[in-house]
């Protein structure tokens, strides 16, 4: 089936999300979306998906212009979507899943089980996916509930298939394995949109590619086209793809973290037997696919996770077991992997959340009291250091971009006296200025003497900010490498293999 | 470049955890302590003298069951011990690391509730068929409006105006039952009563997003301002012909009705009654069986992905709370056409907010939301059985007892339950 | 908690939105952006709801509907009468009484809604700054019924010089509220029981624990008394009457308004009020950032507590001093959340939404007097105006307003 998008404007507000987007994707073809985060990729998608309406322009599918109110629409007409965020309900099971919406059923509307079963296991063993219809989807690793979802397309028959950022939660070899079962679904005729800002998979996958930027297309590129070429093609200028830092003046040992071992409350080790140390003026970067038990080491570190063994010291002072006041108090500095539910109050002006872990005394409270005066003073010069767009301090901080928001939870973390910085995906939905401004802050940091800890998805922030490179998987570390381990080992320490020497 | 592919594949139906322990809540041993406790210290210090009759049949029945009669602080006693035994074996799993098991709980409760009864009703009979089949009936707009309330919050609706749509459901089947001489009349006014409080909700909730708590806490207000408006102005002046309603009597089915105990107890009650079995099992099968239960459930865990496959969420909300407002209507329509023949100002008496804790309690499943709204018919019923036979124990602690069980069922037995992950919150497209 | 979907529930927007999660928050907003304009056409709505209640339940419109092809002329002068006289009878009960012979007697209802006005306007507080922190306080009635009987018991039972006893009577029953409130912060900071299940059951538990202290002579009963009644309170505890005899308006506005005070400065002022806020916006955010959120909860529903108490120390002490009674409330602790919601939980607001309710009040009751509209009909316009004022849109639809332009 042939896609063209003509035209499509979408507007919400005064924002433009889409400006007079066209584009053409042939049957079996891949055609890669190329774009920062917030260039318009996913608007465009839900577009054509019928999630949103478009203000202007069309969608023709095989030279009929069609019109859709809704996402049945758009199913029926043959269009599939894996979303980015996966749209499967976590207490299903994978064939309730793959049934909903498209059920068949007997007598007096009950479900047949049996018949979204059988289909289930039809479409899984055609491509040799290996599902099982009747696991939960929340037991199952985030690579099979993306197979969950190309099942769940595939089973309405989907021509077109779009697939929005899907590599973000996978493993190297997942990503390997998805790129397989992409090349497949085109051989057998099906026109692939590929939404992603990761350049090394677009080259590897794409008969074509789009980019976008701000809302506008901005040009059609070659797959043979270089890195460089592409990222400045994708952000508008040319781009420094590495971060720039002098050799490390590591100092004591700050941050000395031992067996450490992390359950949640239904009993799950998220964390288990981890050690390591960070000294002084270093960087550590976490690597690891999402999920591996990153988010729970960070949240340990900082007091967040109520079931911790073994022992954390910060300057020989053990952490284990205190308060998470008691813990910043010390020292720590913390940008959380999600700065909009755990970072920063949206409600809250920018100033209000610049002084948001400092509310129990000096500077900002004096007997009980606030001292507005003092925080709008600091809160004016932060504005002007870190960069912070905004129309003023009053300016609500769910109203700015992602960028913006990140560079307020850096200033707030950076402007205490922090020895140890915990930074858990710090330019997950930035853009790429902010990305560069916020990576430079952190080597400033270590610079200055403080002890850095990095958690990223993503190789490409681990390898350019790291000092040493450690590699979680499933909760344990498989190897504490140099910085300049070569990516491959890297990818394949990521599934758990552990190379030669690589304990560093 | 891109990554060797390695021959190791992934194991697939792992989560990637380094693996499973045990966590185990100390709640279920430290509430059967504490229990276990009270009943001691009260039998303790107020030990009776006497004997206690547990009467299990009715005279009319086909099969006479023989009375059971003991000696009560004794038999008391006994169950303590019964109790301290469960309590002490929860613990002791505790420390195994061990969950308690429902059959200890079940034991525990039954040995707890028969020790109190043994020593409360001291030198008298309970009456033990009038006892339950009277908590049935005292049940029955608590299980309508539990009903409601767990397919409102299945649908992702949280519906607080439980109360408002009993007491709007009793104020119609009052005047309409009146007006028009008819029972069933009554119960469908009451039903439509119900929905149209569902449908202000749903304008409110669904429509225009305001927070379904506040919508639903005002609505009762609206609800009560209302009714308690029309009854001072129409319903009283015309007491004769708008407010002396027909009444459901009790049906007896045969052969069921003469099964010794059971019969009694459940075949013996008004059409709303088995009305009220129908409910539940049609409402049980229809969430967890039909695509439109398939559907309901999903939009209330995760409306967007509801969305993306092409089910209106809007309308799957607004059709599944207007049939919880029907249903929950219905056991409005008992206060009025089967419990006391006309209506009264605030007659539910915050009835609808009980519903709301067996929701809770029952962890949003029908069944389970059931059995904790027959619980609360039971301690409500216990409390008149025990004044009239004149206990031990104020009326006024009895008349307590429901709510401080819901306090402790809310902080204890219920913490890690899951509500619909999408429940209380309003589905706003794009 | 794991489980990749379980934790990615928003929709795939591009504009980097912040998700605001607390929904009360979201409709406080409404109810504050709805602007000039819409406020008072919700009000007026409102309003005109009750008018058609009154008119259709009026005798004399029901009559002279029957003939009303026949003479129209006399259903529409029936309907005026019966609307107009409620509404007059409700500012003369209000406002000033245009009938009355003197200024001192004219101005009367005027303080009358000052008297009813401010328990609502403390209880409103209490309510109001649980909001704040995110948390819905259904247990006015069960906090004021124990702040009550703890006030009229210490109002009874001692002889004291009159400022000490009054102070002590006051104290004692901001304790029991904020203990009975606390019960349900407790309970929520340590094992998540949903504060508004625990403060309706604590509401009933309060009603059944007063009428057995009432209904016991070892307790709160009067002496030789049958009635579920206690000795009245002495006059050394009494609220002082602040404009004479004449009028029944007491002490207790002047505390509603140094609470309105007090509770300003905590929200907007204090460390604790930016801890509060904190929490009520984002807990997950303010955990993060060192808050001890469980204590948080804690704090508020103590001070939420004490507040609603004053509340039921105004009725015992102030209102109606001949004893204390399980209907001591008299629904003040249910009207709270309606003017909380009125005021947007911002003290300036609840004041203003306490004397208008308060209004309401003193002027329902002439009109059920004068008029006899059952004053019943004030809850119903209440609660309206509340779900209007909520919901600007559909005052927009109604009155076919341009739609704001998004946000």
């Amino acid at each position: 089936m042939k896609l063209v998008l003509r035209d499509i404007t979408k507007r919400f507000g005064t924002l433009v999300a889409n400006d007079a987007i066209s584009l053409t994707v042939e049957p079996g073809e891949i055609h890669a979306l190329l774009g920062e985060n917030g260039a318009g990729k996913s608007t465009l998608m839900n577009v054509l998906y019928g999630l949103y309406q478009a203000d202007a322009g069309e969608i023709e599918l095989d030279g009929v212009v069609q019109h859709f109110s809704g996402p049945g629409d758009a199913i029926a007409a043959g269009i599939g979507m894996v979303h980015q965020h996966f749209m499967l309900i976590p207490v299903f099971t994978v064939a309730e899943n793959v049934m909903l919406g498209n059920e068949s059923t007997g007598f007096a509307g009950t479900l047949d089980v049996d018949e979204a079963r059988q289909r289930v296991q039809k479409i899984s063993d055609q491509f040799g996916f290996h599902v099982n219809p009747d696991a939960l989807v929340e037991d199952l690793p985030v690579g099979v509930q993306q197979r969950v979802e190309i099942i769940k397309a595939l089973s309405r028959d989907a021509q077109v298939l779009v697939l929005d950022e899907p590599t973000a939660v996978l493993t190297p070899q997942e990503t390997d394995e998805l790129m397989q079962i992409m090349r497949e679904l085109k051989e057998s005729g099906k026109a692939i949109v590929f939404i992603t800002h990761k350049l090394r998979e677009v080259r590897e996958v794409a008969d074509k590619i789009t980019v976008i930027r701000l809302g506008k297309v901005v040009g059609e590129a070659d797959p043979k086209a270089s890195n460089a070429e592409l990222a400045s093609l994708m952000v508008g200028r040319p781009v420094e793809l590495t971060v720039h830092k002098d050799p490390m003046k590591p100092g004591p040992d700050t941050l000395d973290v031992e067996r450490l071992r992390v359950i949640d409350a239904a009993g799950r080790v998220h964390v288990d037997d981890v050690s390591f140390t960070i000294r002084a003026g270093e960087i550590l970067a976490v690597a690891g696919v999402q999920g591996n038990g990153q988010t729970e080491l960070t949240e340990a570190l900082l007091g967040l996770q109520d079931r911790v063994e073994g022992s954390i010291r910060l300057h020989g002072e053990e952490l284990v077991g205190r308060s998470v006041r008691h813990i910043l108090d010390a020292g720590v500095g913390f940008i959380p992997e999600d700065r909009q539910t755990e970072g920063l109050v949206g409600a809250f002006t920018i100033a209000e959340n610049l002084m948001l872990n400092r509310s129990h005394g000096e500077p900002f409270v004096r007997h009980g009291t606030l001292q507005l005066e003092r925080l709008e003073g600091f809160a004016k010069e932060k504005l002007e250091e870190y960069d912070v767009r905004a129309p003023g301090i009053t300016t609500l901080a769910g109203q700015l971009s992602g960028g913006n928001q990140q560079k307020v939870v850096v200033a707030r973390e950076l402007s205490r006296d922090v020895s140890l910085l915990v930074a858990a995906q710090p330019t997950r939905g930035v853009d790429v200025g902010s990305i560069e401004f916020i990576h430079k802050q952190i080597v400033a940091g270590r610079d200055a003497g403080m002890a850095v800890l990095v958690v990223s998805t993503e190789l490409d922030e681990v390898v350019s900010l790291a000092d040493r490179i450690m590699v979680l998987y499933r909760g344990r570390v498989v190897g504490i490498v140099p910085a300049d381990t070569p990516r491959d080992v890297l990818g394949l320490m990521m599934t758990g293999e552990r190379p030669e020497g690589a304990i560093a | 470049m891109s990554t060797p592919t390695s021959e190791a594949s992934i194991p697939l139906h792992e989560t990637p955890l380094a693996g499973v322990t045990t966590v185990v809540d100390k709640k279920a041993a430290v509430i059967l302590s504490v229990m276990t406790a009270g009943l001691l210290l009260v039998v303790a210090f107020f030990p009776q003298d006497g004997d206690t009759t547990f009467r299990l049949a009715v005279p009319s029945d086909f099969a006479q069951l023989p009375r059971v009669t003991v000696p009560s602080t004794l038999t008391a006693w006994v169950l303590i011990i019964v109790c301290l035994l469960c309590a002490g074996w929860s613990i002791v799993l505790y420390r195994r690391k061990l969950q308690t098991p429902l059959w200890l709980m079940v034991i525990y409760s039954l040995g707890w509730m028969i020790g109190f009864l043994a020593w409360a009703a001291s030198g008298g009979t309970i009456p033990v068929v009038g006892l339950l089949s009277g908590s049935l009936a005292l049940a029955v707009p608590l299980v309508f409006g539990a009903l409601g309330g767990v397919l409102g919050e299945r649908s992702g609706v949280v519906n607080i105006a439980i109360d408002g749509q009993l007491l709007a459901g009793a104020f119609a089947a009052a005047m309409i039952g009146s007006a028009l001489n008819s029972t069933w009349a009554g119960l469908v006014a009451a039903m439509v009563a119900g929905t149209l409080v569902a449908l202000i909700l749903g304008l409110f909730a669904i429509t225009y997003l305001v927070d379904q708590v506040i919508v639903g806490v005002v609505l009762n207000v609206l609800v009560i301002g209302l009714t308690s408006f029309m009854f001072t102005q129409v319903l009283a002046p015309n007491a004769e012909t708008l407010n002396s309603p027909p009444r459901f009597t009790a049906v007896v089915i045969p052969v069921l009705g003469d099964i010794p105990l059971i019969g009694p107890i459940f075949f013996r009650q008004s059409a709303v009654v088995y009305l009220l079995y129908i409910a539940v099992a049609v409402v049980t099968w229809s969430l967890y069986r039909t695509r439109w239960g398939l559907r309901v459930r999903a939009v209330g865990e995760h409306p967007t992905a509801a969305d993306t496959v092409g089910i209106n969420v809007i309308r799957t909300r607004y059709r599944t709370i207007l049939i919880a407002g029907a249903v929950a209507g219905m056991g409005g329509a008992f206060y009025t056409l089967v419990s006391v023949p006309q209506f009264n100002r605030e007659m539910t008496g915050g009835a609808g907010y009980i519903a709301l804790a067996a929701v809770i309690f029952g962890k949003w499943d029908p069944i389970r939301a059931t059995l904790a709204a027959l619980l609360f018919g039971f301690a409500s019923n216990l409390q008149g059985v025990l004044s009239v036979i004149g206990s031990p124990v104020p009326s006024e602690f009895m008349l307590m007892l429901p709510y401080v069980v819901t306090i402790f069922a809310v902080a204890g037995l219920v913490g890690r339950s899951r509500p619909p992950a999408a429940d209380g919150i309003p589905y706003r497209k794009g | 908690m794991s489980s990749a979907v379980g934790t990615e529930q928003h929709p795939p927007t591009e504009p980097d939105e912040a998700p605001d999660r607390n929904r009360w928050r979201e409709t406080f907003r409404e109810i504050a952006s709805g602007g000039v304009t819409v406020g008072f056409l919700a009000v007026l709505l409102a309003i005109v709801v009750g008018s058609v209640l009154i008119a259709a339940t009026d005798e004399q419109v029901r009559a002279t509907a029957g003939y009303i092809g026949a003479r129209p002329g006399d259903f529409f002068q029936a309907t005026w009468d019966a609307v107009w006289g409620a509404y007059t009878a409700l500012f003369r009960g209000s406002v000033y009484n245009t009938n009355a012979v003197s200024f001192d007697q004219g101005i009367r209802p005027l303080t009358e809604t000052a008297k009813f006005a401010a328990p609502l306007i403390v209880a409103g507080l209490g309510v109001g700054l649980a909001f704040r922190a995110g948390m819905f306080n259904i247990g006015g009635r069960g906090q004021m019924l124990m702040a009550g009987a703890a006030a009229g018991w210490v109002g009874y039972q001692f002889d004291l010089p009159a400022v000490l006893h009054l102070s002590l009577a006051l104290v004692a029953a901001m304790i029991a509220g904020a203990l009975w409130a606390g019960i349900a912060g407790l309970l929520k900071a340590r094992t998540g029981a949903h504060e508004v299940i625990v403060t309706i059951m604590l509401n009933y538990v309060a009603f059944y624990l007063v009428f057995f202290a009432l209904s016991k002579q070892s307790l709160l009963q009067a002496p030789n008394s049958f009635n579920p009644k206690s000795l009245p309170v002495k006059d050394s505890a009494q609220l002082p009457e602040l404009l004479g005899d004449q009028y029944n308006l007491h002490l207790g506005f002047v505390i509603a308004l140094v609470a309105v005070a007090f509770a300003w400065w905590l929200l907007e002022r204090s460390s604790l009020g930016f801890r509060i806020r904190a929490v009520g916006l984002n807990p997950e955010a303010a955990r993060a950032a060192g808050i001890n959120v469980g204590r948080v909860y804690v704090l508020v529903m103590l001070i939420a507590g004490a507040l609603v108490g004053l509340a039921g120390a105004n009725q015992v002490l102030g209102t109606v001093t001949s004893g204390i009674t399980v209907d001591l409330d008299a629904g003040i602790g249910f009207d709270a959340i309606t003017v909380a919601l009125l005021g947007r939980s911002r003290p300036l607001g609840i004041l203003a939404a306490g004397i208008l309710f308060g209004a309401f009040k003193a002027g329902g009751f002439a009109m059920q007097a004068s008029q006899d509209i059952p004053v019943d009909i004030v809850l119903v316009v209440q609660s309206l105006i509340v779900l209007f004022l909520a919901a600007p849109p559909l005052i927009r639809t109604i009155f076919r307003l341009p739609a704001k332009e998004a946000k």
